[in-house]
């Protein structure tokens, strides 16, 4: 009977290990892949050039350009507001039913899949505010899909900032704002910041709400009202269309390895800051 | 000085309750317009043409939408029950076996597996899974089976997420009150932790099935988005996401309104998962 418990006990260690090993397995898998056949098409020209015929020669310049517009524009938008709601909820409220509904807006938008986004984008932004398809409005859909990232992370660090600091301020004569951006907002910064990278991330992969709003022109985007392709969009149409392999590839390491390097670097700078107050 | 200090203070607060309020007036915005557009149709064409109508032909006034209603919750029970127990395996053995050398390697390596872009999940999909399950079980591989596989491993990442904090949230002394009776550690795990952490386990399969529904690139790469009820796992389909996807581009008039009636369907169907699963995570809080 003891013997047999024993074993059961090793056996299942073994196996959670065994799925937890199988978990991480897939995501190196996932980035082996993408790297070993990605860097071969891989190389400086790619990442300079514009492609010709689809995107069956040449590379990707205007998608990196495209990506990076479309997110620093969404990050515009939605950093301030993002920061400003988990402030009010944070330091200028109680838990109030107005708070309570608040919140529960912010959860509700978390949920909303991203196709949703893409089809209010369109109907609104695109069509109803006749944006067209457009940097713009890509950048005010991502917005909107982002913001409850950067509110909740936000919210997190600026809670986890210990109250001693606020009342200090306060009894130097401090006004609630002055307390706020000269106290409360440099020690959650680093929280804040990881919030915002990880949406930068989330923003960067995504596609179905994308393409509907920003179009796939693969032209450069030189204006706000000027159509684009962002990288994933670039590389949902090169894979599906079979377009070309190698360079879906290609993108698709640009495109994963950036991502990759922004969250690793969002949940190491997480990790420090929540070791400094611990 | 201090009447011109009060009126700043007084403006930023305003500002500040902008802020908060405009999440609110996007999420009354997305609403608005998708029922605004979504729902004419379903007076047009009848409610129930639409939600139990089998054929989709939309250039010909057909906007049934029943398969992929059903496909939608077919792909989503597949990629429960691939992610599920995957996924509580590993926050299980994060949050009771794994040392702490271990977890600070394996908890954000976990959460990398989010960031990966669904576009990459389908293309891997198409040239690893579509093919393994033709060359194996048959078929065009193009599946239910495959987009539940794909699927799966996509809401892992959710479900860990979850079940590992809920299971983080059981107090230390249940764990040594039954360890002290002479329990070992599985049957600890098995009949005390997982136990009192189940509505945050619950919860957290809920919202990776929200995850599933909602997901839309990846499952147009290797569902095969054939228009009818797959009779089994080795058959295409197409999901309520995908059908929007897939035809947005160059849908007009009422062919473009079905499509928003799909998104309403959709939405609903979200709505209803996301408060279910916060009514569970509440009740175990009020507990």
């Amino acid at each position: 009977m003891r013997i047999d418990q024993r074993f059961t006990d090793k056996f299942v260690k073994l196996t959670l290990n065994l799925q937890a090993i199988f978990t991480v397995g897939i995501l190196m898998i996932i980035v082996f892949i993408i790297f070993i056949k990605g860097i071969r098409h891989f190389n400086l020209e790619f990442l300079l050039t514009f492609p010709e015929d689809m995107g069956r020669h040449g590379g990707i310049f205007p998608s990196i350009v495209g990506t990076i517009l479309l997110v620093l524009l969404s990050l515009v938008f939605a950093t301030p507001l993002g920061v400003g709601t988990a402030i009010f909820l944070t330091e200028y409220t109680k838990e109030t039913k107005l708070t309570k509904i608040i919140r529960f807006g912010v959860e509700s938008l978390a949920g909303i899949p991203s196709i949703i986004y893409g089809l209010f984008g369109f109907i609104f932004f695109v069509i109803k505010l006749k944006m067209g398809w457009s940097l713009l409005a890509g950048a005010l859909t991502l917005t909107i899909m982002i913001l409850p990232t950067i509110i909740r992370t936000s919210e997190e660090a600026i809670k986890s900032v210990p109250k001693n600091f606020r009342m200090v301020s306060y009894s130097l004569g401090a006004t609630r704002w002055e307390t706020t951006t000269k106290v409360v907002i440099p020690s959650a910064a680093p929280g804040i910041l990881t919030g915002i990278m990880l949406s930068v991330g989330r923003a960067m992969g995504e596609t179905a709400a994308v393409i509907f709003t920003m179009g796939s022109s693969l032209r450069l985007p030189t204006s706000l009202f000027d159509s684009g392709r962002t990288m994933a969009v670039h590389f949902y149409i090169l894979a599906r269309e079979g377009i070309s392999m190698e360079k879906a590839y290609a993108t698709a390491l640009v495109l994963v390895l950036s991502i990759l390097c922004i969250n690793v670097l969002a949940y190491y700078y997480m990790h420090k800051v929540m070791s400094r107050y611990s | 000085m201090i009447e011109q200090i009060k009126q700043r203070e007084e403006k930023i607060r305003w500002i500040l309750t902008f802020c908060a309020l405009s999440s609110l007036l996007f999420l009354f915005l997305i609403f608005a317009f998708i029922l605004i557009e979504g729902l004419p149709l379903f007076y047009k064409v009848g409610f129930s043409n639409i939600i139990f109508g089998f054929k989709w032909a939309p250039t010909k006034g057909s906007f049934g939408i029943f398969p992929m209603i059903v496909s939608s919750f077919l792909v989503t029970i597949g990629a429960l029950v691939i992610g599920g127990p995957l996924g509580l395996g590993c926050a299980t053995y994060l949050a009771e076996y794994a040392g702490k050398k271990r977890k600070i390697f394996l908890k954000p390596a976990l959460e990398l597996l989010a960031g990966i872009p669904s576009v990459v999940y389908g293309f891997l999909g198409v040239i690893y899974i579509v093919p393994f399950v033709r060359e194996v079980f048959g078929g065009s591989g193009f599946s239910l089976l495959s987009t539940s596989v794909v699927l799966g491993i996509m809401i892992l990442p959710t479900v860990i997420s979850i079940s590992y904090d809920s299971l983080m949230s059981v107090p230390r002394a249940y764990r040594e009150g039954s360890l002290a009776m002479g329990a070992t550690k599985w049957q600890t795990t098995w009949r005390v932790v997982i136990p009192s952490a189940r509505s945050g386990i619950l919860a957290s399969f809920i919202l990776g099935m929200g995850r599933a529904v909602g997901e839309t690139m990846a499952v147009i790469m290797v569902a095969g988005n054939a228009l009818k009820i797959p009779s089994s796992i080795l058959e295409p389909l197409r999901t309520l996401t995908s059908n929007i996807a897939l035809e947005l581009a160059y849908a007009s008039g009422d062919h473009r309104l079905g499509l928003f009636s799909t998104g309403v369907v959709l939405l609903i169907i979200i709505m209803i998962l996301n408060y279910i699963a916060n009514f569970v995570i509440r009740k175990k809080v009020i507990k």
